[in-house]
């Protein structure tokens, strides 16, 4: 055996010991058991398998991979690799099985349960243990054969195996809509999905729809862009105004066809695009790392809270619209209060004292010394909606408020108010960063002195970031409290401020699309699918991790934005304008 | 008319004293070198002309304008600026983005009329790009404006450096060993290049350099510091032949005796490359 067999070898008994590792641990902790619940094709295979079995099939193909960069093995070898590592991997699960079965680990692991251990035989029990070593090894071959087939073929095959999956997932959320409609959509509905997942007949059509579309993109993508390319600016610019507006009434029909449950899901991905906007300001900008930033949404939800509320502890009976600016203004102010002290500080110092400060004001809203203000643990209920439309006088409302008009009263209506403000944020977040206080910013970021030594105010500078980043929180909690109509001190927990942190990162720091991004994956996803959400933390790690080890930068890191944004910029200075540093003839 | 005014300046760190009783005086449109070996409190003085350190004792006076007491950006303001001894450019910034900060100061739009995207802000920003073009073809960087700064050779780093201090306009410039770590070509660049900048902008300059070909062919004035305590001030005929900078350079003994027999004339470019 020549030395590099061997290294094959030996990197796919590594991955496939990693994969097996991954397999059992993923039963451990119980996520295959709760996917098993749901088929991703009926009768024929389970969520739950696919979460089993999808580290197995990497293993093969990963193993294959590991060495084509160099002279490549043969074919043959690399297919044992993968067999190799998927022996492996299939070997660890049935380890796990054969010890589950002979010793009772159930006191300290409660998803090693008989359920778990029929799936992984396909219902067969302990005789059955030999059944995940031949399903591994088929897997890892089968992971080893993709990665040797043609990009031709494999690309295709893959994203249509990714598009079942996706469909699958989402299958509950679509099934629904589709029935919900009587006449050919029921039908459709009936026809692509079963009560728990997709047919084999709809799998078959999401795999054939996908792949064909990828085909068909490869073959003719090119030229397209090409074509787009060439076209005069007017054309282009029309074609960006076009899909610009297609994406806006997508957006306004959304939540009248989707339902309330996804409608909720996007308010929620909303707020906390929001508040991902305002940290991205103070921590993706001006690099000061806020770990308290759930102070801000909470001082936006209580004065919404305080000024609107029909409840015990209402303050005034202002509408919505007029207390969403004094809600954006209070937490301007609190950010300038919760700026100063913290003014000199740094990192992790910085990161510490902010962390505080969260937890200060969720503590002193629950407080019994708050307690008559805000109503403590009790919170303050009653919040009103807000109503569009002639509300007479604008200002102060009458007890019971009568709404002519639309009352936004539910997560369908709310659903306007916060996307509209989450876009006017992006808005107004891109004009700051390309403004001279964002490049101050970021020039603090990258070197206080030096920044300071350029003239610029660091006290100034840095409190505007957190006043700024604070008034978008503002406006997220305004919002959150008008929505849930309730405010506790318990919903402003330190996990507030963490997801956004995470989602920040995970999307891109500095990036404006990235925190939309970074959202939409870390709240949205875990919100759309029930089964996630035990599972939030374990998936905002791994998702930590991964993201620091493949893509440091973000999944839509700022520089490739901005790359973009100068290139179309011409680069000499205008001979018109008389320049006052430089001498204007060399 | 002197520009700048040191009297009696001293900076201690714990027991040490960095930079002792310094008096010291620059001319407008001068070129001033500072020398000295290493740990002489060169830079010391330059962080204590620019805030970077407060003076323990002793006044600078800058144009009439006493500063040892002003914050950084207040220095920045009154129109001195300077680079530094390691690069220290936003290196995740383009090239563009670092000089638009460097004019920071002569901006005045605030963050309501960046959002709105008030007329006068749009025109400030558009002769701010402009200023910012003009600068980078007068560094010979015309057209790199867009690569980040960390992804610049380092010459054009160097450059860029200096063109960011350029932008806020200033009229006495820091130069913190600006040839460290060039060859002899770039080396010569640069010293055409400071000449440019006095002869053209008719920026006073002032520098700490070590590479003695810059510091002899360039300067008007040149100080040493040693130990914290200027020990010489001159032309730099002046300078070469002063016994008391031989010395600190050299340290007392048979070397200097046997040194000045060699190359009476001018002892210190063979310092140079001694070091």
């Amino acid at each position: 055996m020549n030395t590099q067999t061997r290294q094959t070898f030996s990197r796919a008994l590594r991955i496939g010991l990693l994969g097996g590792i991954i397999s059992v641990f993923l039963c451990l902790v119980g996520i295959v058991e709760i996917f098993g619940q749901r088929s991703l094709v009926e009768k024929l295979i389970s969520l739950g398998h696919v979460f089993l079995f999808l580290p197995l099939l990497a293993t093969g193909y990963l193993a294959a991979k590991s060495n084509s960069e160099q002279a490549q093995p043969g074919k043959l070898s690399l297919l044992l690799a993968g067999i190799l590592s998927g022996l492996l991997g299939g070997g660890a699960l049935t380890i796990f099985l054969v010890i589950g079965n002979l010793i009772n680990i159930r006191a300290m692991f409660i998803h090693a349960s008989p359920t778990l251990y029929g799936m992984l035989t396909f219902g067969r029990g302990l005789p059955g243990a030999w059944i995940p070593l031949l399903v591994g090894a088929f897997l890892g071959a089968l992971g080893a054969v993709v990665h040797l087939l043609p990009p031709k073929v494999q690309q295709p095959l893959i994203r249509g195996f990714l598009g079942i999956l996706l469909v699958g997932l989402f299958a509950g959320l679509i099934r629904p809509l589709l029935l919900a409609r009587p006449g050919l959509l029921e039908a459709v509905g009936r026809f692509l999905f079963g009560e728990t997942g997709l047919t084999e007949a709809g799998a078959l059509i999401s795999f054939l729809v996908i792949s064909g579309i990828v085909v068909i993109w490869s073959a003719r993508g090119k030229s397209v862009q090409a074509r787009i390319s060439r076209l005069p600016r007017a054309g282009q610019s029309a074609l960006r105004w076009s899909s610009i507006g297609l994406l806006l009434v997508l957006a306004l029909i959304l939540p009248q066809f989707s339902g309330a449950f996804i409608a909720q899901v996007i308010v929620l991905i909303s707020l906390n695009i929001l508040m991902g906007l305002g940290l991205n300001i103070t921590l993706g900008f001006a690099g000061l790392l806020d770990l308290g930033f759930v102070a801000f949404f909470a001082m936006g939800a209580y004065t919404v809270g305080l000024l609107t509320s029909y409840g015990e502890y209402g303050l005034a009976h202002l509408s919505f619209w007029a207390v969403m600016p004094i809600a954006i203004f209070v937490a301007f102010m609190v950010g300038a209060f919760l700026g100063l002290p913290v003014l000199g500080m740094r990192g992790d110092y910085l990161a510490i004292a902010t962390l505080g400060f969260g937890e200060i004001v969720r503590l002193l809203a629950g407080s019994d010394f708050l307690g008559p203000l805000l109503g403590g643990p009790q919170g303050v209920i009653g919040i009103q909606k807000p109503c569009l439309g002639w509300l007479g006088p604008f200002l102060g409302v009458g007890i019971p408020r009568v709404c002519h008009g639309l009352e936004l009263g539910g997560p369908k209506e709310i659903y306007y108010l916060a996307v509209v403000c989450a876009m006017i944020a992006a808005f107004v977040a891109t004009r700051l960063r390309d403004s001279r206080l964002g490049r101050a910013w970021m020039a603090i970021r990258e070197d206080e002195d030096v920044a300071e030594a350029l003239g610029v105010n660091l006290i100034q500078t840095k409190l505007l970031a957190y006043m700024l980043g604070a008034s978008f929180a503002g406006l997220s909690g305004a919002i959150f409290g008008t929505l849930v109509g309730s405010i506790f001190a318990s919903s402003m927990q330190l996990m507030v401020s963490f997801n956004v942190v995470c989602l920040i990162i995970v999307g891109g720091m500095g990036s404006i699309p990235g925190v939309i991004v970074g959202a939409i994956a870390l709240i949205g996803l875990p919100e759309a699918f029930r089964e996630f959400s035990e599972y939030r933390l374990l998936f905002y790690g791994a998702a930590l991790i991964i993201m620091m080890l493949s893509k440091p930068g973000g999944l839509w890191p700022s520089s490739i934005v901005q790359r973009e944004l100068h290139v179309k910029e011409k680069d000499e200075p205008d001979p018109k304008v008389v320049s006052t540093i430089t001498p204007s003839a060399k | 008319m002197a520009i700048l005014t040191a009297n009696k300046v001293t900076k201690r760190f714990g027991g040490l004293v960095a930079v002792s009783s310094l008096d010291f005086e620059i001319e407008k449109k001068v070129i001033v070198s500072i020398i000295g070996p290493n740990g002489a409190g060169k830079t010391t003085f330059f962080n204590c002309i620019t805030g970077f350190e407060k003076a323990n004792e002793g006044e600078i006076i800058f144009d009439g304008t006493p500063i040892h007491r002003l914050r950084t950006d207040q220095i920045a303001h009154l129109g001195i600026s300077r680079t530094y001894q390691n690069i220290r450019l936003f290196a995740d910034m383009t090239a563009l983005e670092n000089i638009l900060v460097g004019q920071h100061i002569h901006l005045h739009s605030n963050w309501i009329g960046a959002i709105l995207g008030s007329a006068g802000t749009r025109r400030e920003e558009k002769s701010a790009l402009d200023e910012a073009r003009r600068l980078l073809q007068f560094i010979e960087l015309s057209g790199q404006g867009d690569l980040l700064a960390r992804n610049l050779p380092y010459g054009a780093q160097r450059r860029l450096e200096i063109a960011r201090a350029l932008a806020t306009r200033p009229r006495l410039l820091l130069l913190d060993e600006p040839t460290a770590g060039m060859n002899p070509h770039e080396t010569e660049e640069m010293m055409k290049f400071i000449r440019r900048l006095r002869d053209e902008l008719e920026i006073t300059i002032l520098l700490i350099e070590h590479q003695m070909r810059v510091v002899m062919g360039i300067s008007e004035r040149i100080t040493v510091l040693d130990y914290g305590v200027k020990i010489a001030e001159g032309t730099a005929v002046e300078i070469q032949n002063n016994p008391k900078v031989i010395e600190a350079y050299l340290g007392r003994g048979s070397v200097v005796g046997s040194r000045t027999k060699q190359s009476s004339a001018s002892p210190l470019p063979a310092v140079s490359t001694m070091r």
